[in-house]
């Protein structure tokens, strides 16, 4: 190993910096706000873009990606809006449902579902109206995901958002969808929600990106905070174009006797990196996060977890499916940590991926960090290629090939979709899945 | 399984502070001034009489050393050394190069009596049957002392000597080999021990040929402030085997001492390496006072089609372990293989695995790693399986199982996998837990202690890896994995 000193600035850093000292004046947020900003630029102006060099990153190297960033999308008038929407796909269909929309990073309440989802029990208003009140509270994250350099960015350009917020008690009765759009020129974005289920509350969020072109730089973060005793289930749809680059950031925080499932589904974008860290704040607390990534054509997407048992007596599930084809490549990294005093913790993760064509790579990196004893934790990894005597038993049974190994992807998966366990999410998902199959056929 | 009860009687008579190898032999010994420079690496390489080029070999691995800097990524923690303040060349004084063991200074025949290690051929012969006897190499301090059973080696037309020894009656194949696995600037302790590495063992089996008996190597860091860096080739020619085993002690200390070794292992067509490591440096007090810093670079090269390399390691000694014995999988049909029980205790902290680089087609791997901690230890896995593009239809298979004795210690995980090639297949499975009440219970409704349950349960959890252990070594190893653990029960 030699000493690598830290690389010149590159063209992308630089006009990081510049927008910072452009943008920032116009930033939302009260004092206190802008001091979280300015700390987390004094930290990106130290260490830069995440590189190959930065262990979490290792394999995501958001510095070589990035040569360049477009200019942050300002806000869009709401025609303007409205017709990035018609643009993209309406993933949930006919789903009865309260429908939020976010585009290009800003909250568009004109074409919101306000009224309903009001009558529902839940509360929602932009974040940049929530940051100028008492917005350090909504800007603090658990001390896992504060490092990250994503989040970093995140917090430093972050010009609007959602707070979504269903009070102590209410169960929705209906999901909350929540668009996000990006529109059809290069623009970066840097959109924040914030999701806060009261104690013992109840609610299906829906969350779907969408859109967006060559040279789009999408950097979200979803912040999700469950009080004791709150019931939260997350779906994340990642569909973007091609050509963008999407960095989407999940933090979870768990409270006591809570259960929260985040499922995530990523299939878009050239060049993605999903994130989750989940905290666990409370006692008896159960988390369960389920992955379904399907990449192709050069593609590159990463799965990062991070999950801090802090406190006793929690569980937590991760599932993870990767099907890689066609020159892409995938990879995942989960990292279950276990601090000391977190006995009679529940820790189980498992990663799968199905390497479709020669060229196709997967690197996958699970690691347990164990400091407690009286603990239960366990990983497993696999990689490999459909498996060709399961293929002559189909094929022995007359399916042609080609159905074969679609019948034997959708196998593969189905694992991971038979654990969702909400029927809007699994119609969606399944459609997503097939059609992404019914391209490679 | 009369070991296990040997085993339970070991750890109810010995208490947690107790270092059996803790010793320390005063013997008069030829040392080269403290600190490091290039006077010293000339010192050196005059001393053992070296050729021009292996001076040229050190001086050029010490300036690109100086250019490097300590790796950090490694969970493990410690004050910075100062490399300048270790002796970089201590050898036990006694006439040069002692032609026989009678030469040997009685002193150091004590201390490896003490060790257990049977020097004395006689003694070997008149006890064991022939089939099992083991040639020993001895190093002590820096230099290799003596090496047993040359003669009928030699007959097999093994070579079996030191490697400064080597250095000049085979220069050829030392030059032909000596840094091929581990180049010069691989890493910072192995360029470290490329510019200063005073002695070690060389193994080289001709072609054809099964080596005779189990080769082996006890290393021992005697003087104060000395470090150890100690070389090992072993090369075995196309359709040879040979089973090597190695291990190592030190005296009790208040200080930190430092070792950082090289293994290279050649395996070429349809040839075989086994080589197993029973280590047990001087782990420091319970309060983490003292012990080695054991900073290692291993790694075998499965050069020829066919060949296999298989690393097996018991480890319970040193302060910090910082250790990754790898296999690169070269050739078609190569096969490697890594069996290992990490120990700690006290403070101890361990940050070991493997590496499985699969490059040729239809390469196979597999790694049993089982880390046992208690007190107030960290013990790390860290490994990488990766399969490059033309390995087709490389397969791996990886089970990583920690236990975990007390509240105070840590266990951790982190293996990297790639797969650049479809028709790989990797699988890897890690667990974390505890011995668990209903195991206790179990036991101990049949009438066993708390002590004796938990020395049976943890025998049954590293029973996978002892048992690929030559049988010598088994033994010693579930004698220590016992020792480590002691006063971690309860």
């Amino acid at each position: 190993m030699t000493i690598e000193p830290r690389a010149l600035e590159t063209r992308a850093e630089t006009e990081l910096t510049e927008a910072w000292y452009k943008e920032r004046d116009a930033l939302p947020g009260n004092e206190a706000v802008a001091g979280r900003r300015k700390a987390a630029f004094d930290a990106f102006r130290q260490t830069g873009l995440p590189h190959r060099r930065v262990e979490e990153w290792k394999y995501s190297d958001l510095r070589n990606r990035l040569k360049s960033i477009a200019p942050f999308a300002a806000r869009r008038d709401e025609a303007g809006a409205k017709s990035v929407l018609a643009g993209l796909d309406n993933v949930y269909g006919d789903v009865d449902r309260h429908r939020l929309v976010i585009v290009d990073g800003h909250f568009h309440a004109g074409l919101s579902d306000m009224a309903a989802l009001a009558a529902d029990g839940a509360l929602a208003r932009p974040l940049a109206e929530a940051l100028a009140e008492a917005g350090e509270a909504l800007m603090d994250l658990p001390a896992i995901a504060t490092k990250d350099a994503a989040v970093g960015l995140n917090a430093i350009f972050c010009a609007d958002g959602l707070e979504l917020v269903v009070p102590a008690g209410v169960t929705l009765s209906k999901p909350v969808e929540i668009v996000h759009a990006l529109g059809q020129d290069a623009a970066s974005t840097a959109g924040r929600v914030v999701i806060r289920a009261g104690e013992g509350a109840e609610a299906i969020v829906l969350e779907t990106f969408l859109g967006g072109t060559e040279g789009t730089f999408s950097n979200t973060l979803t912040d999700i905070r469950a009080a004791d005793g709150a019931k939260l289930t997350v779906a994340r749809l990642q569909a973007e174009a091609a050509g963008t680059t999407h960095v989407g950031t999940a933090v979870v925080t768990l409270g006591a006797k809570t259960a929260v499932k985040v499922i995530g589904a990523g299939i878009g974008s050239g060049f993605a990196r999903h994130q989750a860290f989940v905290a666990f704040t409370g006692e008896h607390a159960r988390a369960d996060l389920l992955g379904i990534t399907m990449v192709r054509k050069g593609q590159h997407v990463d799965q990062t977890l991070v999950i801090d048992h802090a406190v006793p007596n929690c569980d937590s599930r991760e599932l993870f499916k990767t099907v890689v084809d066609d020159g892409a490549k995938g990879i995942f990294q989960g990292k279950i940590i276990v601090r000391p005093h977190a006995q009679k913790t529940d820790g189980q993760m498992m990663t799968q991926s199905l390497l479709l064509s020669e060229d196709a790579e997967m690197a996958l990196k699970p690691e347990l960090e164990i400091f407690a004893d009286d603990v239960q934790c366990a990983h497993g990894a696999t990689s490999g290629e459909i498996d060709e005597d399961l293929l002559f038993y189909l094929r022995a049974r007359g399916i042609p090939e080609k159905e074969a190994r679609t019948l034997l992807v959708l196998a593969f998966l189905a694992e991971a979709v038979e654990e969702i366990g909400e029927e809007v999410i699994v119609e969606a998902f399944e459609a997503r899945i097939r059609a992404w199959l019914d391209q490679a056929a | 399984m009369p070991a296990v009860q040997e085993t339970i009687d070991r750890v109810r008579s010995i208490d947690v502070d107790q270092y059996k190898y803790g010793f320390f032999t005063d013997i008069e010994s030829d040392k080269a001034p403290k600190g490091l420079n290039e006077d010293i690496i000339r010192f050196i390489s005059a001393k053992k009489d070296e050729p021009e080029w292996m001076l040229e070999w050190r001086l050029d691995a010490y300036r690109r050393w100086l250019t490097m800097s300590e790796p950090t990524w490694a969970r493990v923690s410690y004050p910075k050394i100062d490399f300048n303040d270790i002796y970089y060349y201590s050898a036990p004084k006694s006439a040069p190069g002692p032609k026989s063991l009678d030469e040997v200074d009685p002193e150091l025949l004590a201390t490896y009596e003490k060790l257990g290690i049977p020097l004395r051929e006689q003694e070997i012969l008149a006890g064991v049957e022939p089939k099992n006897r083991v040639a020993v190499d001895a190093v002590f301090d820096s230099v290799s002392v003596v090496t047993t059973f040359k003669k009928e080696l030699a007959a097999a037309g093994v070579i079996f000597c030191s490697i400064s020894e080597a250095m000049r009656e085979h220069p050829d194949l030392v030059k032909k080999y000596l840094g091929t696995v581990v180049p010069v600037t691989d890493n910072y302790y192995a360029t470290l021990n490329s510019a200063v590495f005073t002695d070690g063992s060389f193994v080289y089996v001709p072609e054809g040929v099964r080596c005779p008996m189990e080769l082996s190597t006890y290393f021992r860091i005697n003087e104060k402030n000395t470090g150890q860096f100690e070389r090992t080739l072993i090369i075995a020619e196309k359709g040879a085997y040979v089973s090597y085993l190695e291990g190592c002690t030190a005296p009790q200390r208040d200080e930190n001492q430092l070792h950082a070794a090289v293994v290279e292992l050649i395996a070429l067509d349809d040839a075989e390496i086994k080589y197993s490591t029973v280590q047990n440096w001087f782990p420091g007090d319970s309060e983490g006072k003292g012990g080695i810093y054991n900073f290692v670079t291993k790694r075998g090269d499965c050069r020829g089609k066919n060949s296999k390399i298989s690393w097996t390691q018991v480890e319970t000694g040193s302060a910090i372990t910082w250790k990754y014995p790898s296999c690169i999988l070269r050739g078609d049909n190569s096969r490697g293989e890594f069996y290992s029980i990490a120990v700690s205790n006290g403070r101890q902290q361990i940050d070991s695995g493997t590496k499985m680089i699969h490059l040729g087609k239809n390469t196979s791997s597999r790694i049993i790693s089982k880390g046992i901690s208690a007190g107030k230890s960290e013990n790390t896995y860290r490994g990488l399986v990766s399969a490059h593009r033309k390995a087709s239809n490389a397969r791996n298979f990886t089970q990583c199982d920690s236990l975990l004795i007390g509240q105070d210690c840590g266990a951790h995980t982190v293996p990297y996998i790639e797969s650049k090639n479809s028709t790989a297949v990797f699988e890897h499975e890690a667990t974390t837990s505890k011995i668990s009440d209903d195991q206790m219970f179990y036991c101990q409704q049949r009438g066993l202690s708390d002590e004796e349950a938990v020395a049976l349960i943890v025998n049954g959890f590293v029973k996978d890896v002892i048992q690929q252990l030559p049988m010598e070594f088994a033994v010693e190893a579930q004698k220590l994995i016992s020792i480590s653990l002691e006063g971690s029960v309860g």
